[in-house]
């Protein structure tokens, strides 16, 4: 299971890419950490989420 | 009269005292957007005795600005950089305040901000949130970030909060009331989330990591 946002996905084996696809989150509007570091856009495609990985999805919205 | 560095410093340790204001005289925090967000940012900072400011925004003020952003009508068409500069100067005279009048980027970010201790998130698109922080995080995985998410409309102040998602980086605004949704964004809730920004900002120069 990976845990994201603090919930638990059977996720585990998918690149972030491949996840992100089955959610409504916008990749452009958002930021990834997994186990405490970000993951750079141009890695989603080949990072791999692991069981017992631990992954924050943060989402933007508009205003400043 | 303006009163001497000196003068503005034993007023400010009158205050806050003397070991936070050390702190706090000795800080570089970068703010990027000068906004809502970040206009009120800023110079919250600059009150408070931030010793040094780089304000970072390619826009000129608008007339659509005036509602929420701290400029004045003789400062139309300036661009932000210069008009708070301007500002601050009258404010906080002895506060070193650097600016960069350009569109941050993938490309530029990595070269920005080497002088900071602290880097503030104040953008308004969406996406320009997401590449700063993305971006941050990575090339400046030992700075703190600051940013924030959700404060348009006028739902309650309360649901305005400091989230700390990872150890470097936090998270200041509601998450969900998006400007894009057909809410506008009024002066005084996006104040409350910059004030979440401000303090937060400040707690960590003064070595508080918890929110």
């Amino acid at each position: 299971m990976v845990q994201v946002n603090g919930k638990a996905l059977p996720i585990a084996g998918k690149t972030v890419t491949e996840y992100l696809k089955g959610t409504s989150f916008d990749p452009m509007r958002i930021a990834v950490e997994k186990n405490g570091q970000i993951v750079p856009k141009r890695l989603y495609e080949e990072t791999v989420l692991e069981d017992g990985d631990v992954v924050e999805v943060v989402s933007f919205v508009g205003g400043g | 009269m303006v009163p001497t560095k000196e003068q503005f410093y034993q007023a400010l340790c009158e205050r806050h005292g003397e070991e936070l204001q050390k702190k706090f005289c000795a800080a570089r925090v970068a703010v990027c957007g000068l906004g809502g967000l970040g206009s009120n940012v800023a110079i919250a900072l600059a009150r408070a005795g931030v010793g040094s400011l780089h304000l970072i925004d390619f826009d000129r003020v608008d007339m659509s600005n005036l509602n929420r952003q701290q400029y004045f009508v003789r400062q139309l068409g300036q661009y932000k950089t210069d008009a708070l500069r301007e500002t601050l100067q009258e404010i906080a005279p002895y506060c070193r305040v650097e600016t960069d009048t350009l569109r941050v980027t993938e490309e530029n970010l990595p070269k920005l901000f080497s002088q900071e201790d602290l880097i503030c998130e104040a953008f308004d698109r969406p996406e320009a949130k997401a590449m700063l922080v993305s971006g941050v995080l990575e090339h400046f995985p030992d700075k703190y970030l600051v940013a924030a998410s959700g404060m348009a409309g006028l739902r309650s102040s309360n649901s305005i909060r400091t989230r700390r998602i990872s150890s470097h980086f936090y998270l200041c605004g509601d998450e969900v009331s998006d400007s894009a949704a057909g809410l506008g964004l009024i002066s005084a809730r996006v104040l409350v989330c910059a004030a979440h920004e401000a303090n937060m900002i400040l707690r960590l120069l003064a070595g508080e990591t918890e929110v």
